[in-house]
């Protein structure tokens, strides 16, 4: 029993871990654009996961029907959280799972760490999970003196190049098969020499790598896909068989997961297990998918632990507007069809979570005045194809819109009794909503268009405007403007014209919208 | 208050607007009207497509399948739930069951046993035909869900029976709480390029043999 709440509104507690942005959007993805390398790879990798999952997606008769259960089915989960997360607890518990809850990411990896020095082990092998990225684990228990294997290829990949997963589906999308060759020359002992760049010769090499660390691990660390509330069941979604080799055979299997991972039931697995691997990897089912109930005897990890973790989930839960970012699946469509993201790449975003999706939650998980983080709702056209695209309707271009008011009301000092001192942004709507207000007003605005014409200079192009405006033209120029405005052309084609051929404008109480007929106009004007 | 009881306290606070539960509209497909034939052609083809050999046989032909698909491999196990009359071919070519090697309750395989072993051979829970999925779910004609993993090659044995033609199908037939693995093709990786390759580190090989009848 939940019940509803009567306790004193608590403030949103945000996440801590790696969800930041260090510098702003656009200076970090001015930076990425200047690799064509990274260019390359990242076109040629969309490009080609773009078209797999319209194929997949196109075969279902049902898929919008789908998406539209997936969307509800997700939305009733948030509403119930409380209550279906104490019937996970209950079922994952009586079936002999240990559950631990942890507020942050600090309070996740000190519990993940103490499990695995119960166990008197120094090494853990790991399936492919965004939870522990985002809290740093690997870090965290390597200052522990815990060695941790990333077991998944592309993170495979990443962690023997010490650097940054860039996608949440495929880390390693910003290398192609020539870097991850001399990668693997350069990294992993004992590699063959004469190792080609053909991606099977790189997976064998992987699978001979990594052999005799799955059959001796005491410890695995995983992340779920899927948490079943009626029945405890965790899911675990994969290709390589490495995550089954993790689920299986380590004596203690440690899991990390989300608290808005959950489903209400078996039932609603059938929506997500058709959802997501036409979105994410575009096959109609990944190679592997297991499922696991607590613990079964005789049967895999014997010492079964779960660790439900908020790290700012509540405090995106709390925002009525932003809260459905809750209900992605990590399916990464979205980084996919994005325009910005194919060029920028994923380490443009700073936060574990890129693209369009990691644009909405970072700053929902860590609040939008944590580091660089709002400048992330910027970093979209609102092209809406993530929209489109997201198997569970996530509305991202609302959202980006919702978390850009939240960036200037931040910036504003949101609380009006503070009398904080007006932005410039204040002071430029403020003029705006003057001279939209009348058309005297509007009439004397355009007077000043000329002196536009002035400042554009001879190549007819604004090139750099001041204050926050600057934003605006780092990117883009404005052609300068017209010699005259249509209402003072109008004026003048039809004043000519007689007293009742339009009303005159600029003069006086009709607005803009009843300025005249501008369809007419704008057929002339060229 | 303890991580639990906060935990639980933010959550509800942020609900404190009291969103309202939507109703879940199922109107996708939940059952289809495919026969029997229609549902192996089916399974076939997807499966064809991820690399895995298919191969459909009468229920009397299976001992002589087996025996074919195990001739030339070195040792294999089964779970000691599997008919030991599918193997009576491939006994009797060996003379004896020498290289068959049996995981049973007290008598269980270790992941070094089962790590020098050529092939395994199960039998599995049910099929989805349209996404080309086999569902093990560890009853013991498929063993624990270790035995099926380590070994390089698995056959899988499908009765036509067993096959459904959507996920929602198969799901209704099956207990959530039994350990599943649900297994579409061979073990393969999109990482590089996004370019699917077979075989990493689940079984390189998969051969399915559905039963008819």
């Amino acid at each position: 029993m939940s019940g509803t709440f009567l306790g004193m509104p608590s403030l949103p507690v945000f996440g801590i871990g790696n969800l930041h942005e260090h510098e702003p959007f656009p200076k970090a993805a001015r930076r990425e654009l200047s690799n064509p390398q990274l260019r390359a790879n990242l076109g040629h990798a969309t490009r080609t996961i773009r078209d797999k999952r319209l194929a997949v997606v196109s075969e279902l008769p049902d898929w919008e029907e789908l998406r539209e259960a997936g969307r509800a089915i997700k939305e009733s989960v948030m509403a119930r959280l409380p209550e279906l997360l104490e019937e996970f607890e209950a079922n994952f518990t009586a079936r002999g799972g240990t559950i631990h809850w942890a507020r942050d990411a600090g309070e996740a990896n000190s519990i993940v760490a103490a499990l695995i020095r119960d166990q008197d082990a120094t090494e853990v092998v790991k399936v492919k999970s965004m939870a522990t990225q985002e809290i740093g684990l690997n870090e965290y228990l390597e200052e522990q003196g815990i060695a941790a294997y990333e077991t998944d290829l592309a993170e495979l990949i990443v962690q023997l190049d010490h650097d940054k997963p860039s996608h949440i589906l495929v880390p390693a999308i910003h290398k192609n098969r020539s870097q991850v060759r001399d990668i693997f020359l350069r990294e992993m002992e004992g590699v063959d020499p004469e190792l080609t760049n053909e991606p099977a010769r790189l997976a064998a090499a992987a699978r001979a790598h990594l052999r005799r660390k799955f059959l001796s691990a005491k410890v695995a660390v995983s992340g779920a896909n899927f948490a079943l509330a009626d029945s405890g069941t965790l899911a675990v979604v994969e290709s390589e068989g490495n995550g089954r080799m993790c689920l299986t055979l380590p004596e203690t299997l440690i899991t990390v997961m989300g608290v808005e991972k959950l489903l209400p039931g078996w039932e609603d697995l059938e929506v997500f297990m058709q959802l997501l691997p036409r979105s994410s990897t575009g096959e109609r089912m990944n190679p592997y998918t297991s499922l696991w109930t607590g613990v079964t005897p005789d049967d895999g990890p014997q010492n079964v632990h779960l660790v439900l973790l908020d790290n700012g989930r509540s405090a995106a839960l709390a925002d009525e507007m932003g809260r459905s970012a809750l209900h992605c699946i990590r399916c990464s469509a979205c980084m996919n069809v994005c325009p910005v993201y194919e060029r920028t790449g994923g380490h443009a975003y700073g936060s574990t979570y890129p693209g369009p999706i990691g644009a909405i939650l970072s700053p929902l998980l860590t609040g939008i005045t944590a580091e660089e983080n709002n400048s992330l709702p910027y970093a979209s056209s609102l092209c809406g194809a993530c929209y489109d695209a997201c198997p569970v309707k996530i509305n991202i271009p609302d959202i980006l819109v919702h978390l850009r008011g939240e960036d200037v009301d931040s910036k504003r000092g949101k609380n009006r009794r503070k009398r904080a001192m007006p932005s410039q942004m204040d002071v430029g709507m403020k003029a705006a909503s003057w001279a939209l207000s009348s058309g005297k007003n509007l009439g004397l605005v355009e007077k000043a268009l000329p002196l536009g014409r002035l400042a554009a200079g001879p190549d007819r192009k604004i090139t750099k405007l001041p204050g926050i405006a600057a934003g605006w033209t780092q990117s883009r120029d404005i052609p300068a403007p017209p010699g005259q405005s249509f209402r003072q052309w109008w004026n003048k084609e039809h004043r000519a014209a007689g007293p009742d051929a339009a009303p005159a404008a600029g003069t006086d109480a009709p607005g803009p919208e009843s300025a005249g007929p501008g369809s007419a106009g704008t057929e002339e004007n060229p | 208050m303890n991580a639990r009881e906060a935990i639980l306290d933010r959550i509800r606070s942020a609900l404190r607007d009291a969103p309202a539960v939507p109703e879940v509209p199922r109107d996708y497909r939940r059952s289809s009207g495919l026969g029997e034939e229609e549902l192996i052609e089916l399974l076939t083809d997807r499966l064809l497509d991820y690399k895995a050999n298919v191969f459909i046989e009468e229920a009397a032909e299976v001992p002589q399948r087996l025996a074919a698909l195990l001739e030339g491999t070195g040792r294999y196990a089964a779970p000691h739930g599997l008919d030991q009359a599918l193997f009576a071919e491939a006994d009797a070519r060996d003379g004896g069951s020498g290289r068959r090697v049996t995981d049973a309750p007290g008598q269980r395989l270790s992941v070094e046993e089962l790590d020098g072993i050529d092939a395994v051979v199960t039998g599995s829970a049910v099929a989805v035909a349209e996404t080309g999925t086999i569902i093990l779910d560890a009853a013991p004609d498929q063993g624990r869900r270790v035995i099926s993993l380590v070994p390089d090659r698995h056959i899988c044995i499908v009765r036509a029976g067993d096959i459904t033609a959507i996920l929602p199908e198969a799901l209704r037939r099956l207990d959530g709480t039994r350990p599943q693995t649900w297994i579409s093709g061979p073990s393969a990786t999109s990482d590089i390029e996004l370019e699917r390759v077979e075989g990493v580190h689940g079984p390189r090989t998969l051969d399915v043999v559905i039963v008819r009848g």
